[in-house]
Order: structure tokens, then sequence, then C-alpha cells
């Protein structure tokens, strides 16, 4: 138990560093670059218009004092932790006054649930396929799987997403391409809500499962091939225990380890192709929302969206790291 | 080294088959230096023309020929994925191999550090520097910090082969013959990793080119640079799907697919060679 609770420390002060180290890079790449964000703000609101230079004044003014750049950089980053803390990080200008904060919220539930129920989906299938795979490798219908996980794995996520955008969208349309559910569906815990979530969570989740799936598959493979040459497999297979025995207690438990280190440290690659596909199906999640913010220019919202995706990422990989002991009884041990 | 190259050839399909889709994606990309047009000019050819003898890929709506801009594209994108990984593979050699020989505190600070970067999610940051950035983000620049994120991974793994260097005879006699740290490092310890170094050089190519092709796609790139994905950028503006002009779209596809999966056999076939066990089954041992 006192193992388990050093490991439990070490991981727990690494997750504070790198949500520290994280949002604080987010914060100077955002700062020291040599683009205003008065300027740039200001900019976007006069192109349109036609004020008066005064009102350009006023509203260069009101716009320092929201930002608070004209303080000092120290002062400025203090300031950060402290609204940060607070969960304030000031008004979004694409959808002014709407607080950043309450944009990325409205946003969040949205990625965490695509994100969850792929690599949940993944997880499951390609370490099972891996693991029958490695362990009947003469199976002519898992070959066929390996070579088309080979085929499909390496291809940039946004490639898969726009493919399946291009079959469901134009050539075979039965399948909802863009938004987190229907107009026409009042939001709420009813069937009809769910139902249109589902279906339109199909073909962003598709793509990233079947980019994903292939990586646990190799990987799988892989490590029950080499798990399977070790003395203990031989022993209990000549000691007559039952084949879905060795296979699901001893094989696969001991190849999911590694695996599940893996998970945590391809986390942050998932998040990035979540973002993607969220953009191509135009999903309603943090990818449709940075790239908005982006695109309109908006300082608070980029801000948000960055220290959100740093923070949860490192959180959602604490909590992978949390399982390791349930698996693994020698980190309880040591 | 040929001899090895001949085994992996004649023993490994997926290595053969790599090694002919990457020839034919490098020959393809080697073509544009003979290009007989200025692939960032538009409007120099019919504008909308279906694939020909005459214009072997079509044109674009933007009148341009496909043929020297896909290779033009494909030179920019792969010369872009050799910078990103040759970068970062330095610094992977140099934190893996310190971190694993010297051990101790200098470990257990990279390793930190190591972790850190792992966490980080490399799309939404990327983004960032855009943002912040926007007209001055050139390949260039986007190549250094690709590579600033691109090494944790791969130094980890030669940190792990290092660990074991380290209690060889070899090293030992190395030391007690009075070799420097440094030396040690690069003239014993560095040809141990170099399989890895070749692996891994590969499956970061596929990463940054990938990442770039995104970033491209989103027009947060020098959109006037051809790439692979500043052309599906283009094809997009230009709704070409729509219009019907589909050639625009397919063949940039197709051959991100080849260069990709080419590239990732080439890698994952090298990764079997280095763990020998796999290869002698392979061979039938």
């Amino acid at each position: 138990m006192q193992g388990y609770l050093w490991f439990i420390g070490k991981r727990a002060l690494q997750l504070l560093a790198v949500i520290f180290f994280g949002v604080s890079a987010t914060f100077l790449v955002t700062h020291l670059s040599p683009i205003s964000p008065v300027e740039s703000a200001l900019g976007r609101m006069t192109a349109r218009s036609n004020s008066a230079p005064e009102a350009v004044q006023a509203m260069r003014e009101a716009l320092t004092a929201m930002y608070g750049v004209d303080e000092p950089i120290l002062q400025q980053y203090l300031n950060f932790w402290v609204r940060l803390v607070q969960g304030d990080l000031g008004p979004s200008m694409i959808a002014f006054p709407t607080p950043a904060m309450t944009l990325v919220m409205r946003a969040l539930p949205w990625t965490v649930g695509l994100l969850t129920s792929s690599i949940i989906i993944n997880f499951l299938i390609g370490n099972l396929l891996g693991a029958l795979a490695g362990y009947n490798q003469n199976s002519r219908l898992l070959k066929g799987f390996g070579v088309v996980a080979m085929g499909l794995q390496p291809i940039p996520q946004y490639i898969v997403a726009f493919i399946l955008l291009i079959i469901f969208g134009f050539l075979w349309p039965v399948l909802p391409i863009s938004g987190g559910f229907s107009m026409d569906v009042q939001m709420g815990w009813t069937w009809q809500f769910a139902g249109s979530v589902i279906l339109h969570s199909i073909l962003p989740a598709a793509s990233l499962v079947l980019v994903g799936f292939g990586g646990w598959f190799l990987g799988m493979r892989a490590l029950v091939s080499n798990v399977v040459t070790e003395d203990y497999v031989t022993y209990a297979e000549l000691a007559g225990v039952r084949r879905n025995t060795i296979v699901g207690g001893y094989v696969i438990r001991n190849a999911l380890v590694p695996q599940l280190t893996a998970l945590a440290m391809t986390l942050g690659g998932v998040f990035s192709g979540t973002v993607i596909v969220e953009q191509v199906f135009n999903y309603p999640g943090l990818g449709s929302l940075l790239i908005d913010a982006v695109g309109g220019g908006d300082f608070s919202l980029v801000l948000a969206v960055g220290t959100v995706s740093v923070t949860a990422v490192a959180v959602a990989i604490f909590i992978i790291d949390l399982l390791h002991p349930l698996l693994d009884p020698r980190v309880r041990a040591e | 080294m040929f001899a090895v190259f001949r085994d992996l050839i004649r023993y490994n399909i997926e290595f053969a088959v790599g090694l002919v889709l990457v020839t034919i994606i490098v020959i393809f990309a080697l073509l544009s230096f003979f290009s007989p047009v200025d692939t960032t000019l538009i409007y120099m050819v019919a504008p909308d023309m279906p694939p020909s003898p005459q214009y072997w890929f079509g044109t674009n709506s933007r009148g341009q020929d496909l043929f020297w801009q896909m290779s033009t594209a494909m030179r920019n994108s792969l010369t872009f994925g050799i910078i990103v990984a040759t970068l970062s593979r330095i610094i992977s050699l140099a934190v893996g191999l310190a971190s694993g020989y010297i051990g101790g505190w200098v470990d257990r600070l990279l390793m930190f550090i190591n972790d850190i970067f792992v966490a980080v999610p490399i799309f939404p940051v990327l983004v960032l520097f855009y943002f912040v950035l926007r007209n001055n983000l050139d390949s260039l620049t986007l190549a250094f910090i690709m590579a600033a994120f691109g090494w944790p991974f791969d130094a980890r793994l030669i940190r792990s082969v290092a660990l074991g260097l380290k209690h060889r005879e070899f090293t030992r006699h190395a030391v007690f013959a009075g070799m420097s740290t440094p030396k040690i490092l690069l003239e014993e310890h560095l040809p141990y990793v170099m399989p890895i170094v070749f692996a891994t050089f590969m499956a970061n190519m596929l990463w940054s080119i990938g990442l770039e092709v995104t970033l491209a796609v989103l027009g947060f790139t020098n959109i006037n640079l051809p790439t692979i994905g500043t052309m599906l950028y283009w094809a997009n503006n230009h709704s070409a799907m729509v219009v019907g002009v589909w050639w625009w779209i397919a063949i940039p596809v197709v051959l991100i697919v080849v260069t990709f999966i080419g590239l990732f056999l080439l890698a994952v076939s090298m990764n079997e060679y280095i763990d020998p066990r796999s290869r002698l089954r392979r061979m039938g041992a």
C-alpha cells in the first residue's frame, strides 16, 4: 500500500508540473508575440464600421484595460494565474460578452464524450483482436486484420475523416455529416435527443476508431507474440490449463500493462486527432471552438481552450496512471 | 550493411513493399527539379481539365498543371518531414544517451522534462503558435517548433538501450582507458542506437508530415507554398468536390496514402529488425 501511495504521489507531482509548464507556455506564447491583442481586436471591430477617432481611442483604452496589457509582463502573469484559479479568463470576442470559460465548458462535454467512447472502443477491440492474433499466429482472418490495420494506421487523421465525409456526404448520404445533434431536436434528457447525438457522433467516432485501432492491434500482437514464448505460458499449457484461462488470465493481463502506459503516453496525440476530426465534421467540441477562436482573432478564447486542453489531457493521463495497480500488482508492492 | 538490406528485402515482404512505395514517391518528388513551370504561379494552363495524355493528373481551378504541382508539393512535404525528423532525432539522441549513461539526478531531471513534453497535446499548441505568429510562421519555423515537440518518445526508447549499454564490458574498458563521457557516448554507444534512430526517423516523418497536412488544410501555414496539405486547402477553398473537379482531391489523397503506408512499412519492418527474436521467427528459425 505504501508503494502505491508513493507511486500516486509521484504522479500527482508530475500532473501539477505538466499543468504548470503547459499553462505557462500557453501564456508566454500568447503574450510575448509581437501582435497586440488590443490592436488586432480593434482592427476587426473598426474594419466594417465608420467610427469617430475619439470612439476608436475610447475603445482602445477599454480593450487595454480589459486585457490588462499595459502592466508589466510579470504582473500580467500573476494576474493570469489568480484569474485562472477563479475560472475567469475574460469575455470572448466572437460571442461577446459570454465569458470564454463558459464557451469552453459548453464544448468540453462533447469532446470528452467523443474522446472517451472512441478510446474505449479502440482499446477494447484493438487489444482483444491483437491478443488473439498474437496467440493464434496462423489464423488467416486475423492476419487479414493485421494487413488492414497496417494500411489504415499511418494515414493522417484528417485524411480519413475527409474520405468518410466524401463517402457519406456526397456519394452515399445516409449519415449526418455536420453538428452534434439535429437542429429540430430539443436539448434535454430525452430518447430523441440521445438518438440524434449518437447518430451524429457515428462518423467522427468512426474516423477516430479507424485510425486508432490499428496501433493497439499491432502493439498488442507484438507484445503477445513475445509473452507466449515465456516459460510460464508453456508450463500452463503443459499443465493442461484451459486455453481461455491462459489467454485471458496470463497472456493478456501481462501484455496489457505496457499497453496501459502507451495509452497514457499517446493521449495527447489522440486529443489532437479529436480536435481535427471535430473540425471536419463541425462537431461542437473544443476543436471547432479553437478553430473558430483563431479565425475570429479571439485572444481570451484561444488562451482558455489552450489551458483547458492542456489541463484536461494531464488529468486524464493521471487517471489512467491510477488504474495501473489494478493490472500490475508489482506497482502496489514496490 | 548491404547484407542487412538484402536479408530485409528477401525475408520481409513489408520492407520490400515499403521500399518500393517510398522509392516511387521519392523519384516523383525529385522530378520537380525538372519542372518546366513555376509552381507558385497561377493561371498558367487551361483550368479544370480532367486527367489526359497532355496533363497526366489534370489541371486545377487555379490553372495549374497538377502533375508538376503535386511533384513540387511532395518534395516540399518530404523536405519538411526530413528537417523535423533530423532535428528531433538530434534532441532525442542527446537526451536519451545522456540520461541513460549518466543516470542519477541528470536522468531524473531529463525524464521529468520528457514526461511533461509527452503529456502536452501538440495540435492546440501549434494552432496557438499560428495564432500569434500568423504570416511569420513559415515552414522552417514550423519545423523547429515541431522538432521541439517530436523527441520525447524516442528519447525514452534510446535511454532504455543506453541503460543496458552502460553495464556492458566495453563501456567499462572505455572508462578505464580514460575516455571522456561525450566520447563514450558518441563513439561507443551511438552505433548501438542507430537502428532505432533510423526506424524512428521514418515514424517521425510520418508524424510531422501528417501534422503539416492538417495545419495546412485548415489554412494555418504558408498557403502559397505548395505542399500536400496546401493543395487540399486550395481544393477545398474552390469546393473542388462540389464542382466536380474530383481529381484535385483524389490525386493528393492517393499520394498521401501511398507515402504514409510506404514510410510506415519501412518503420515497422526496421523495428522488427531491431528485435532479433521476431526476425528469426519470420525466417523460419
